[in-house]
Protein backbone atom coordinates (compact mmCIF):
# COMPACT_ATOMS: atom_id res chain seq x y z
CA UNK A 1 0.00 0.00 0.00
CA UNK A 2 1.42 3.61 -1.12
CA UNK A 3 1.93 5.66 1.81
CA UNK A 4 1.70 9.35 2.07
CA UNK A 5 4.48 9.02 4.24
CA UNK A 6 6.51 6.26 2.36
CA UNK A 7 10.61 6.75 2.97
CA UNK A 8 11.63 5.24 0.00
CA UNK A 9 9.64 7.96 -2.17
CA UNK A 10 10.75 10.67 0.24
CA UNK A 11 13.98 9.81 -0.72
CA UNK A 12 13.92 9.63 -4.33
CA UNK A 13 12.22 13.41 -4.48
CA UNK A 14 15.07 14.55 -2.55
CA UNK A 15 17.73 12.91 -4.74
CA UNK A 16 16.00 14.43 -7.55
CA UNK A 17 16.15 17.79 -6.24
CA UNK A 18 19.94 17.34 -5.19
CA UNK A 19 20.49 15.78 -8.88
CA UNK A 20 19.06 19.34 -10.31
CA UNK A 21 21.39 21.75 -8.67
CA UNK A 22 19.15 24.82 -8.13
CA UNK A 23 19.33 27.96 -5.76
CA UNK A 24 15.34 28.45 -5.17
CA UNK A 25 13.32 30.20 -2.89
CA UNK A 26 9.39 29.08 -2.38
CA UNK A 27 6.69 30.82 -0.44
CA UNK A 28 4.17 28.64 1.02
CA UNK A 29 0.67 30.79 2.56
CA UNK A 30 -0.39 28.03 5.45
CA UNK A 31 0.26 27.17 8.56
CA UNK A 32 -0.58 23.07 7.90
CA UNK A 33 2.17 23.24 5.34
CA UNK A 34 4.78 25.05 7.95
CA UNK A 35 3.76 22.80 10.51
CA UNK A 36 4.60 19.53 7.98
CA UNK A 37 7.83 21.36 7.24
CA UNK A 38 8.88 21.74 10.52
CA UNK A 39 7.97 18.79 12.33
CA UNK A 40 9.06 16.30 9.58
CA UNK A 41 12.50 18.21 8.98
CA UNK A 42 11.49 18.77 5.39
CA UNK A 43 12.58 22.39 5.52
CA UNK A 44 16.35 21.58 6.54
CA UNK A 45 16.02 18.86 4.06
CA UNK A 46 15.26 20.99 1.07
CA UNK A 47 17.61 23.55 2.35
CA UNK A 48 20.61 20.71 1.73
CA UNK A 49 18.62 21.01 -1.84
CA UNK A 50 19.67 24.70 -2.67
CA UNK A 51 15.77 25.56 -1.51
CA UNK A 52 14.44 27.73 1.18
CA UNK A 53 10.65 27.61 1.68
CA UNK A 54 9.18 30.05 3.87
CA UNK A 55 5.91 30.95 5.22
CA UNK A 56 4.11 33.90 3.71
CA UNK A 57 0.77 35.29 5.06
CA UNK A 58 -1.33 32.11 5.41
CA UNK A 59 -2.37 32.45 8.77
CA UNK A 60 -5.64 34.03 9.56
CA UNK A 61 -4.84 34.53 13.42
CA UNK A 62 -1.54 36.23 12.48
CA UNK A 63 -2.65 38.68 10.00
CA UNK A 64 -5.56 40.09 11.34
CA UNK A 65 -4.62 43.28 12.39
CA UNK A 66 -4.34 44.97 15.91
CA UNK A 67 -7.36 47.54 14.68
CA UNK A 68 -9.77 44.46 14.60
CA UNK A 69 -8.83 42.79 17.80
CA UNK A 70 -9.60 46.22 19.47
CA UNK A 71 -12.76 46.35 17.90
CA UNK A 72 -13.86 43.03 19.44
CA UNK A 73 -12.36 44.21 22.94
CA UNK A 74 -14.16 47.15 22.62
CA UNK A 75 -17.51 45.12 21.94
CA UNK A 76 -16.28 43.02 24.92
CA UNK A 77 -15.99 45.87 27.25
CA UNK A 78 -19.24 47.16 26.33
CA UNK A 79 -20.89 43.70 27.74
CA UNK A 80 -21.56 42.07 24.62
CA UNK A 81 -20.70 38.56 24.31
CA UNK A 82 -17.81 37.96 22.00
CA UNK A 83 -17.32 34.47 20.56
CA UNK A 84 -14.30 32.86 18.54
CA UNK A 85 -11.73 30.23 17.97
CA UNK A 86 -9.42 29.75 20.52
CA UNK A 87 -6.42 31.05 18.86
CA UNK A 88 -8.01 34.57 17.96
CA UNK A 89 -8.65 34.97 21.88
CA UNK A 90 -4.80 35.08 22.63
CA UNK A 91 -3.75 37.53 20.29
CA UNK A 92 -2.61 40.65 22.42
CA UNK A 93 -4.45 43.66 21.89
CA UNK A 94 -3.48 47.08 22.97
CA UNK A 95 -3.96 46.31 27.12
CA UNK A 96 -4.90 42.70 27.11
CA UNK A 97 -6.15 39.82 24.58
CA UNK A 98 -9.88 38.57 24.93
CA UNK A 99 -8.94 36.14 26.65
CA UNK A 100 -7.95 38.16 29.39
CA UNK A 101 -10.72 40.01 29.26
CA UNK A 102 -12.48 37.45 30.42
CA UNK A 103 -10.73 37.27 33.74
CA UNK A 104 -11.89 40.91 34.30
CA UNK A 105 -15.69 39.82 33.89
CA UNK A 106 -16.26 40.73 30.07
CA UNK A 107 -18.64 37.56 28.23
CA UNK A 108 -16.07 35.89 26.33
CA UNK A 109 -16.58 32.36 24.52
CA UNK A 110 -14.34 29.81 22.49
CA UNK A 111 -15.98 28.24 20.19
CA UNK A 112 -15.31 25.58 17.28
CA UNK A 113 -17.81 26.70 14.48
CA UNK A 114 -19.66 29.50 14.03
CA UNK A 115 -22.53 26.98 14.62
CA UNK A 116 -21.29 27.35 18.46
CA UNK A 117 -22.02 31.19 18.64
CA UNK A 118 -25.42 30.64 16.91
CA UNK A 119 -26.34 28.13 20.01
CA UNK A 120 -25.48 30.68 22.29
CA UNK A 121 -27.46 33.67 20.98
CA UNK A 122 -30.57 31.09 20.52
CA UNK A 123 -29.94 30.02 24.67
CA UNK A 124 -29.53 33.95 25.61
CA UNK A 125 -31.93 35.73 23.45
CA UNK A 126 -31.23 39.13 25.81
CA UNK A 127 -27.64 39.03 25.15
CA UNK A 128 -26.09 40.69 21.88
CA UNK A 129 -23.56 38.06 20.68
CA UNK A 130 -20.91 38.61 18.26
CA UNK A 131 -19.25 36.01 16.43
CA UNK A 132 -15.38 37.62 15.43
CA UNK A 133 -14.84 35.53 12.78
CA UNK A 134 -11.82 35.10 11.06
CA UNK A 135 -10.17 32.50 7.95
CA UNK A 136 -9.75 32.72 4.81
CA UNK A 137 -11.76 30.77 2.54
CA UNK A 138 -11.83 27.64 4.00
CA UNK A 139 -13.57 28.94 6.55
CA UNK A 140 -15.52 32.27 5.32
CA UNK A 141 -18.13 29.87 3.35
CA UNK A 142 -19.39 28.36 7.10
CA UNK A 143 -20.34 32.44 8.26
CA UNK A 144 -21.92 32.53 4.51
CA UNK A 145 -23.92 29.84 5.00
CA UNK A 146 -25.22 30.47 8.36
CA UNK A 147 -25.59 34.46 7.75
CA UNK A 148 -27.76 33.04 4.33
CA UNK A 149 -30.06 30.58 6.65
CA UNK A 150 -31.32 33.62 8.78
CA UNK A 151 -29.44 32.87 12.37
CA UNK A 152 -31.38 34.78 15.35
CA UNK A 153 -31.57 38.64 15.65
CA UNK A 154 -29.36 39.14 18.42
CA UNK A 155 -26.63 37.11 16.97
CA UNK A 156 -24.26 38.95 14.40
CA UNK A 157 -20.67 38.68 12.72
CA UNK A 158 -17.37 40.68 12.82
CA UNK A 159 -15.73 39.76 9.47
CA UNK A 160 -12.11 39.61 9.50
CA UNK A 161 -12.08 36.75 6.59
CA UNK A 162 -9.39 37.64 4.28
CA UNK A 163 -8.72 36.12 0.47
CA UNK A 164 -5.17 34.35 -0.32
CA UNK A 165 -4.95 35.20 -4.18
CA UNK A 166 -5.35 38.74 -3.81
CA UNK A 167 -2.37 38.70 -0.79
CA UNK A 168 -0.51 36.26 -3.39
CA UNK A 169 -0.32 39.51 -5.51
CA UNK A 170 0.46 41.81 -3.16
CA UNK A 171 3.31 40.11 -2.52
CA UNK A 172 4.69 39.55 -5.82
CA UNK A 173 3.59 43.23 -6.50
CA UNK A 174 5.76 44.34 -3.12
CA UNK A 175 8.88 42.81 -4.71
CA UNK A 176 10.27 42.69 -1.58
CA UNK A 177 11.50 39.13 -2.27
CA UNK A 178 12.51 37.05 -5.12
CA UNK A 179 10.21 34.39 -5.09
CA UNK A 180 10.46 31.09 -7.60
CA UNK A 181 7.29 29.34 -7.13
CA UNK A 182 4.23 29.21 -4.31
CA UNK A 183 2.76 26.19 -2.98
CA UNK A 184 -0.82 27.12 -2.44
CA UNK A 185 -3.22 25.86 -0.06
CA UNK A 186 -5.04 22.64 0.13
CA UNK A 187 -7.55 23.88 1.98
CA UNK A 188 -8.26 27.11 0.27
CA UNK A 189 -7.92 25.43 -2.65
CA UNK A 190 -11.15 23.06 -1.85
CA UNK A 191 -13.28 26.21 -2.08
CA UNK A 192 -11.81 28.05 -4.63
CA UNK A 193 -10.79 25.88 -7.26
CA UNK A 194 -7.40 26.36 -9.19
CA UNK A 195 -8.61 29.25 -11.79
CA UNK A 196 -8.22 32.49 -9.24
CA UNK A 197 -4.45 31.60 -9.03
CA UNK A 198 -4.26 31.64 -12.91
CA UNK A 199 -3.66 35.59 -13.44
CA UNK A 200 -0.88 35.64 -10.93
CA UNK A 201 1.50 32.98 -13.07
CA UNK A 202 0.57 34.65 -16.17
CA UNK A 203 1.27 38.18 -15.29
CA UNK A 204 4.43 37.74 -12.50
CA UNK A 205 5.36 34.57 -14.62
CA UNK A 206 5.74 32.40 -11.22
CA UNK A 207 4.32 28.56 -11.10
CA UNK A 208 2.48 27.45 -8.96
CA UNK A 209 1.26 24.26 -7.55
CA UNK A 210 -1.74 23.17 -5.04
CA UNK A 211 -0.36 21.02 -2.12
CA UNK A 212 -1.90 18.18 0.46
CA UNK A 213 -0.57 18.65 3.93
CA UNK A 214 1.34 14.90 4.05
CA UNK A 215 5.30 15.46 4.19
CA UNK A 216 5.19 13.57 0.67
CA UNK A 217 2.63 16.17 -0.35
CA UNK A 218 4.77 18.79 0.27
CA UNK A 219 8.04 17.50 -1.18
CA UNK A 220 6.13 16.35 -4.01
CA UNK A 221 4.97 19.98 -4.84
CA UNK A 222 8.29 21.16 -4.42
CA UNK A 223 9.39 18.74 -7.00
CA UNK A 224 7.02 19.86 -9.54
CA UNK A 225 7.65 23.34 -9.09
CA UNK A 226 11.45 22.74 -9.24
CA UNK A 227 10.64 21.10 -12.86
CA UNK A 228 8.65 24.07 -14.06
CA UNK A 229 11.01 26.30 -13.08
CA UNK A 230 13.79 23.97 -14.98
CA UNK A 231 11.53 24.03 -17.83
CA UNK A 232 11.02 27.84 -17.61
CA UNK A 233 6.89 27.57 -17.21
CA UNK A 234 4.57 29.13 -15.07
CA UNK A 235 1.55 27.35 -14.96
CA UNK A 236 -1.01 26.25 -12.10
CA UNK A 237 -0.69 22.87 -11.15
CA UNK A 238 -3.49 20.27 -8.27
CA UNK A 239 -0.95 17.99 -6.29
CA UNK A 240 -3.87 17.48 -4.01
CA UNK A 241 -6.00 16.27 -6.94
CA UNK A 242 -8.22 13.97 -4.12
CA UNK A 243 -9.69 17.16 -2.77
CA UNK A 244 -9.22 19.90 -4.98
CA UNK A 245 -11.24 19.93 -8.14
CA UNK A 246 -10.37 22.44 -10.80
CA UNK A 247 -13.57 24.29 -10.12
CA UNK A 248 -13.06 23.90 -6.32
CA UNK A 249 -16.59 23.51 -4.21
CA UNK A 250 -19.09 25.37 -6.17
CA UNK A 251 -22.13 25.58 -3.72
CA UNK A 252 -19.32 27.05 -1.39
CA UNK A 253 -18.35 29.63 -3.64
CA UNK A 254 -22.05 30.23 -4.47
CA UNK A 255 -22.90 31.17 -0.76
CA UNK A 256 -19.85 33.38 -0.39
CA UNK A 257 -20.98 35.58 -3.35
CA UNK A 258 -24.54 35.91 -2.03
CA UNK A 259 -23.45 37.26 1.56
CA UNK A 260 -20.04 38.96 1.14
CA UNK A 261 -18.78 41.63 -1.31
CA UNK A 262 -14.82 42.05 -1.67
CA UNK A 263 -13.24 45.28 0.16
CA UNK A 264 -10.12 46.56 0.68
CA UNK A 265 -8.68 45.56 4.27
CA UNK A 266 -5.28 45.98 5.57
CA UNK A 267 -3.31 42.94 6.77
CA UNK A 268 -0.84 42.90 9.48
CA UNK A 269 2.60 43.16 8.15
CA UNK A 270 1.15 44.44 4.59
CA UNK A 271 -0.47 47.86 3.33
CA UNK A 272 -4.16 47.81 2.63
CA UNK A 273 -4.80 45.14 0.14
CA UNK A 274 -7.78 45.94 -2.29
CA UNK A 275 -10.55 43.94 -2.42
CA UNK A 276 -9.21 41.16 -0.22
CA UNK A 277 -11.32 41.23 2.66
CA UNK A 278 -14.75 39.61 2.49
CA UNK A 279 -17.91 42.29 3.87
CA UNK A 280 -21.63 41.57 4.62
CA UNK A 281 -23.48 42.90 1.56
CA UNK A 282 -25.95 45.55 2.56
CA UNK A 283 -28.82 43.13 2.65
CA UNK A 284 -27.53 41.06 5.86
CA UNK A 285 -26.14 44.68 7.36
CA UNK A 286 -28.36 43.58 10.37
CA UNK A 287 -25.90 40.98 11.17
CA UNK A 288 -22.82 43.05 10.71
CA UNK A 289 -21.31 43.49 14.05
CA UNK A 290 -19.51 46.65 12.48
CA UNK A 291 -22.62 48.59 11.59
CA UNK A 292 -24.66 47.27 14.28
CA UNK A 293 -22.55 48.60 17.01
CA UNK A 294 -20.71 51.64 14.27
CA UNK A 295 -21.53 53.93 17.80
CA UNK A 296 -19.52 51.39 20.27
CA UNK A 297 -16.80 51.64 17.86
CA UNK A 298 -16.63 55.12 16.10
CA UNK A 299 -14.19 55.81 19.18
CA UNK A 300 -11.70 53.42 17.37
CA UNK A 301 -11.49 55.47 13.52
CA UNK A 302 -8.92 57.49 14.48
CA UNK A 303 -6.64 55.96 16.14
CA UNK A 304 -3.55 54.06 14.93
CA UNK A 305 -2.26 50.92 16.59
CA UNK A 306 1.46 50.56 15.69
CA UNK A 307 3.10 47.42 16.17
CA UNK A 308 5.34 46.66 19.43
CA UNK A 309 8.53 47.95 19.48
CA UNK A 310 10.93 44.53 18.44
CA UNK A 311 8.04 42.73 17.74
CA UNK A 312 9.10 40.69 14.06
CA UNK A 313 5.93 39.37 12.83
CA UNK A 314 4.89 42.03 10.04
CA UNK A 315 8.33 40.96 8.45
CA UNK A 316 7.87 37.39 9.77
CA UNK A 317 4.39 37.07 7.78
CA UNK A 318 5.75 39.07 4.36
CA UNK A 319 8.65 36.09 4.56
CA UNK A 320 11.66 38.42 4.99
CA UNK A 321 12.32 37.39 8.51
CA UNK A 322 12.37 34.02 9.54
CA UNK A 323 11.02 32.97 12.76
CA UNK A 324 14.26 32.66 15.08
CA UNK A 325 16.10 36.24 13.56
CA UNK A 326 13.26 38.34 15.76
CA UNK A 327 15.15 39.33 18.65
CA UNK A 328 12.03 38.31 20.84
CA UNK A 329 11.49 35.01 20.04
CA UNK A 330 12.39 32.59 22.40
CA UNK A 331 13.43 35.01 25.23
CA UNK A 332 10.28 37.65 25.80
CA UNK A 333 7.98 35.49 23.48
CA UNK A 334 6.92 31.92 23.81
CA UNK A 335 3.62 30.29 23.51
CA UNK A 336 3.39 31.11 27.38
CA UNK A 337 3.86 34.67 26.85
CA UNK A 338 2.98 35.63 22.75
CA UNK A 339 3.97 38.85 22.33
CA UNK A 340 2.82 38.95 18.60
CA UNK A 341 0.12 36.78 16.75
CA UNK A 342 2.81 34.44 15.03
CA UNK A 343 3.29 33.16 18.48
CA UNK A 344 0.41 32.79 19.62
CA UNK A 345 -1.46 30.83 17.00
CA UNK A 346 -0.92 27.27 16.19
CA UNK A 347 -1.18 28.11 12.34
CA UNK A 348 1.80 30.70 13.01
CA UNK A 349 4.97 30.67 11.85
CA UNK A 350 6.45 31.53 15.49
CA UNK A 351 4.92 28.92 17.33
CA UNK A 352 5.53 26.04 15.15
CA UNK A 353 9.02 26.83 15.09
CA UNK A 354 9.55 27.12 19.48
CA UNK A 355 7.22 24.15 19.22
CA UNK A 356 9.28 21.56 16.93
CA UNK A 357 12.86 23.39 17.61
CA UNK A 358 13.11 24.78 20.75
CA UNK A 359 11.53 21.70 22.60
CA UNK B 1 -22.80 8.71 8.97
CA UNK B 2 -26.77 9.57 9.63
CA UNK B 3 -27.86 12.79 8.28
CA UNK B 4 -30.62 15.18 9.11
CA UNK B 5 -32.20 17.02 5.31
CA UNK B 6 -34.36 19.40 6.91
CA UNK B 7 -31.12 21.22 9.63
CA UNK B 8 -28.30 20.40 6.76
CA UNK B 9 -26.37 18.43 9.63
CA UNK B 10 -24.87 14.89 9.88
CA UNK B 11 -23.27 13.02 12.55
CA UNK B 12 -19.57 12.36 11.07
CA UNK B 13 -17.42 9.34 12.07
CA UNK B 14 -14.32 11.18 12.76
CA UNK B 15 -12.54 7.63 12.05
CA UNK B 16 -11.39 7.53 15.86
CA UNK B 17 -14.60 6.18 17.17
CA UNK B 18 -15.78 9.64 17.88
CA UNK B 19 -19.04 10.74 16.31
CA UNK B 20 -19.56 14.89 15.43
CA UNK B 21 -22.49 16.85 14.08
CA UNK B 22 -21.17 18.81 11.19
CA UNK B 23 -23.05 20.94 9.04
CA UNK B 24 -23.42 19.37 5.42
CA UNK B 25 -25.08 22.44 3.27
CA UNK B 26 -22.05 23.20 1.64
CA UNK B 27 -21.51 19.80 -0.10
CA UNK B 28 -24.32 17.17 -1.73
CA UNK B 29 -23.58 14.36 0.34
CA UNK B 30 -24.99 10.84 1.04
CA UNK B 31 -24.65 8.32 3.83
CA UNK B 32 -21.40 6.37 3.58
CA UNK B 33 -19.27 9.11 1.75
CA UNK B 34 -16.13 10.51 3.02
CA UNK B 35 -15.86 14.40 3.93
CA UNK B 36 -13.43 16.68 4.62
CA UNK B 37 -14.44 18.97 7.69
CA UNK B 38 -13.23 22.47 8.66
CA UNK B 39 -14.23 24.23 11.51
CA UNK B 40 -17.72 22.17 12.10
CA UNK B 41 -18.21 22.34 8.45
CA UNK B 42 -17.85 19.71 5.50
CA UNK B 43 -16.25 21.47 2.50
CA UNK B 44 -15.79 18.43 0.24
CA UNK B 45 -16.52 15.41 -0.60
CA UNK B 46 -13.86 12.84 -0.71
CA UNK B 47 -13.58 10.25 -2.91
CA UNK B 48 -11.68 6.77 -3.06
CA UNK B 49 -10.49 7.59 -6.98
CA UNK B 50 -9.43 10.64 -6.10
CA UNK B 51 -6.61 9.19 -3.44
CA UNK B 52 -5.81 6.83 -6.18
CA UNK B 53 -4.93 9.57 -8.19
CA UNK B 54 -2.44 10.96 -6.38
CA UNK B 55 -1.08 7.23 -6.72
CA UNK B 56 -0.80 8.03 -10.38
CA UNK B 57 0.15 11.61 -10.19
CA UNK B 58 3.44 10.43 -8.37
CA UNK B 59 4.29 7.46 -10.55
CA UNK B 60 4.05 9.74 -13.57
CA UNK B 61 5.61 13.13 -11.74
CA UNK B 62 8.88 10.62 -10.42
CA UNK B 63 8.83 8.58 -13.91
CA UNK B 64 8.43 11.34 -16.14
CA UNK B 65 11.79 12.86 -14.41
CA UNK B 66 13.26 9.44 -14.89
CA UNK B 67 13.02 9.35 -18.36
CA UNK B 68 14.10 12.51 -19.03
Amino acid sequence: MFELRDKAVADEIVRKLKDARVHLRFMHVCGTHQETLVRHGLDAMLKGCGITVSQGPGCPVCVTTAREIEEAITLARRGYTVASFGDMLQVPGRAASLAQMKTEGCDVRMVYSIEDAVGIAKTHPSKEVVFLAAGFETTAPSTAAVIASSPPKNFSVLSCHRMIPPALEAIMGMGELRIDGFIEPGHVSTIIGLRPYQPISREYHVPQVVAGFEPLDVLMAVWMLVQQVQAKKAIVENEYVRAVKPEGNVKAQAVMRQVFVPGDVAWRGFPVIPKSGLFLKSEYSGFDARLRFADVLAGLAGESFPELVGCRCGAVLRGVCASSECPLFGCQCTPQTPLGPCMVSREGSCRIEYTYQKK
Amino acid sequence: MTIDAKTSHAQVDYGDGTARTVNVSLVDVKVGDYVLVHAGFAIQVVERKEAEETIALFKEMLGAAGEA
